[in-house]
């Protein structure tokens, strides 16, 4: 059975995100028994409450993106990735 | 060709550089976006871009390789600014070479149509009333949904 018990990502917090969680990003070393997912990620993350909470919670609009590519909350997240949390685009 | 910075780009340079000496083109179109005035009734003085550097530039090239597989075209340049603008800055540079105007026209349109929805760019704007982040427009996911139903035509 693989070791899930450490895990540790690099999180990127852009734009409304950023200023909310008074942010850019940070490291996170995260322990959890079951294989990590962004989905969990983000659960993890909205369990800290206050701005986390807000800005996480379901009616908002929120991207992830693991190792510059757009991922899905089933996507799992492995040791060393790069997660960037950030809302709807708006360039152009 | 896709591009990120700071500072102003002279788009009439860009498309000669774009056609420069390739005898099969007879094609050239381009796109400019610019800084409006007003935005959502509220006066803009001064608009914010912010990228995701490394994520920003892969998610233009891979725009600009889908384009190229679903139009007959030889060369696309994209440019985008970032940083503080003002009103009447341009925002965004598309240039597109092909032998005829109608895959030139459809390929850019088709990458500002993606670039709005899938590019890591976020826009915040000061306004008479305050700061704050422009919403993304379900008139933009449209415009971008438009193109997978016309592949399925």
């Amino acid at each position: 059975m693989r070791d899930h018990s450490s895990v540790t990502v690099r999180l990127v917090y852009l734009a409304r995100l950023r200023e909310a969680f008074a942010s850019a990003g940070e490291s996170l070393a995260w322990t959890r028994e079951d294989e990590p997912t962004v989905a969990k990620l983000l659960d993890a993350l909205r369990e800290r409450g206050g701005a986390f909470r807000n800005e996480l919670s379901t009616g908002r609009a929120v991207r992830v993106a693991v190792n510059h590519a757009v991922a899905r909350p089933d996507d799992v997240v492995r040791d060393g990735d790069e997660v960037a949390l950030f809302p709807p685009v708006t360039g152009g | 060709m896709v591009r990120v910075q700071h500072e102003a780009f002279d788009a009439g340079l860009e498309l000669a550089k774009l056609r420069e000496g390739d005898r099969r083109v007879g094609a050239v179109a381009a796109f400019i976006g610019t800084v409006r005035d007003v935005n959502d009734d509220a006066s803009v003085r001064t608009l914010t871009l912010e990228h995701y550097p490394g994520m920003t530039e892969k998610a233009l090239s891979a725009i600009v390789d889908e384009a190229k597989q679903r139009f007959d075209v030889y060369e696309i340049a994209v440019i985008h600014r970032v940083g503080e603008l003002a009103p009447t800055d341009p925002i965004v540079f598309v240039g597109v070479t092909s032998a005829h105007r109608g895959a030139a026209f459809d390929a850019c349109r088709f990458v500002m149509d993606y670039l709005k929805t899938r590019a890591p760019f976020w826009k915040k704007e000061l306004t008479s009333q305050g700061e704050r982040w422009v919403e993304a427009r379900a008139s933009d996911d449209a415009a971008a949904t438009s193109w997978e139903r016309s592949v399925d035509r």
